[in-house]
């Protein structure tokens, strides 16, 4: 193991947002995270951390969940104020040695025609299949409505 | 600006001159406008966004332009299977309208779905019992929404997916409005909370 590795390990078991790590080879998924839903929506948005150990770049190509009809990856942006939303049909790269993010504002996991709400509180199970890693499975913990942080509601509160 | 000048033509000096000039007039506006937001919001007026529009609510009341008056409002366009940028810019509002306290029953707080083919006045009532704030949830005819979304200037595009389904681009800014149905300014969610209160405050006080 690399001192380079090794200290990516570290700082992944460190990290205060890693309190729930799913581990496949070089990939590890940190804090999985979803908003919990209206009780009208058939889609909800899920987030995560992936970091890549390895010296390969490895890449998100899809991912599924029991609790939706579909999932898929998407990206969003937020240009002179307009919100645009689009699937990414390749997926996402995970670089070597590196980490991609899926957070509010931008990648994100699209889980589509929920079978019911998301609740806070709850765990959604989840597998986020890798190019190189293969299958790493997850639980998306859902968080307030209005959260743009796990287990945080913006501005501080509840 | 620029196009006036072509570097192929002119002597590089008065292309030089211009981008200082250009730089300079920015610096001059940018100082002018960023310390007293008044001067930004009574220039504004002129050319902002906003006019007569009559919708229904989540209830299904008539809401206008006229039945607004009264209490300044800040109003957001959105749709309720949007799954990101709604429901925080909601929850950041639900926030504000409990920091203002007492003074937020002196305004409104107003949604309008962009998504009238999807969000029924139910699917609208459905996403914002999410946020603990008393939201006037807002659709109605396609072609008035239409009209609506250009008079408030509000860029709405209904995007087909690959998948099927369909997402919309959309203007994610929070518009605020006097009490008598001026357009006064608009928010950044990115703007920090204190300084949100205050402008929303100013606007109650006004």
């Amino acid at each position: 193991m690399t001192p380079r590795i090794a200290l990516a390990l570290i700082a992944a078991l460190a990290s205060p947002l890693s309190a729930q790590i799913a581990r496949k080879g070089s990939i590890t998924a940190a804090d999985p995270w979803s908003r919990a839903t209206s009780p009208r929506a058939n889609i909800g948005a899920g987030y995560v951390t992936v970091r890549n150990t390895s010296t390969q770049p490895d890449r998100l190509v899809s991912a599924t969940s029991p609790r939706a009809a579909k999932v898929e990856i998407h990206t969003m942006s937020l240009d002179d104020g307009i919100m645009r939303m689009r699937p990414l049909p390749n997926g996402l790269e995970i670089p070597a040695g590196g980490e991609a993010s899926l957070a509010p504002g931008g990648n994100h996991i699209m889980l589509i025609g929920l079978k019911s709400p998301l609740k806070p509180g709850e765990r959604i199970p989840a597998t986020l299949r890798f190019a190189r890693a293969g299958d790493v499975r997850i639980a998306f913990k859902v968080v307030g409505a209005g959260s743009t942080v796990a287990g945080v509601r913006q501005g501080g509160h509840q | 600006m620029m196009s006036v000048f072509n570097a192929r033509t002119q002597p590089r000096g008065v292309a030089i001159g211009a981008l200082l000039a250009c730089g300079l007039a920015v610096g001059i506006a940018g100082c002018s406008a960023s310390p007293d937001t008044s001067n930004r919001t009574s220039a504004a007026e002129h050319a902002g966004p906003g006019g007569p529009f009559k919708l229904v609510d989540t209830k299904g009341q008539t809401v206008t332009d006229q039945t607004l008056k009264g209490k300044p409002y800040a109003i957001f366009f959105g749709f309720t299977r949007c799954p990101d940028v709604c429901p925080t810019t909601m929850a950041r509002m639900e926030l504000l309208y409990k920091k203002l306290g007492t003074q937020a029953a002196k305004m409104n707080v107003v949604f309008v779905s962009v998504d009238p083919e999807h969000d029924k006045r139910e699917d609208i009532a459905s996403f914002l019992s999410m946020f603990d704030a008393p939201v006037i949830g807002l659709t109605g005819d396609p072609a008035e929404l239409k009209r609506m979304e250009k008079s408030f200037k509000i860029y709405v595009e209904r995007v087909p997916l690959p998948n099927g389904d369909y997402t919309i681009d959309h203007t994610a800014r929070i518009l605020l409005f006097d009490r008598d149905g001026q357009f006064a300014d608009t928010m950044d969610a990115k703007e920090p909370e204190d300084q949100a209160v205050k402008r929303l405050s100013r606007l109650i006080n006004a």
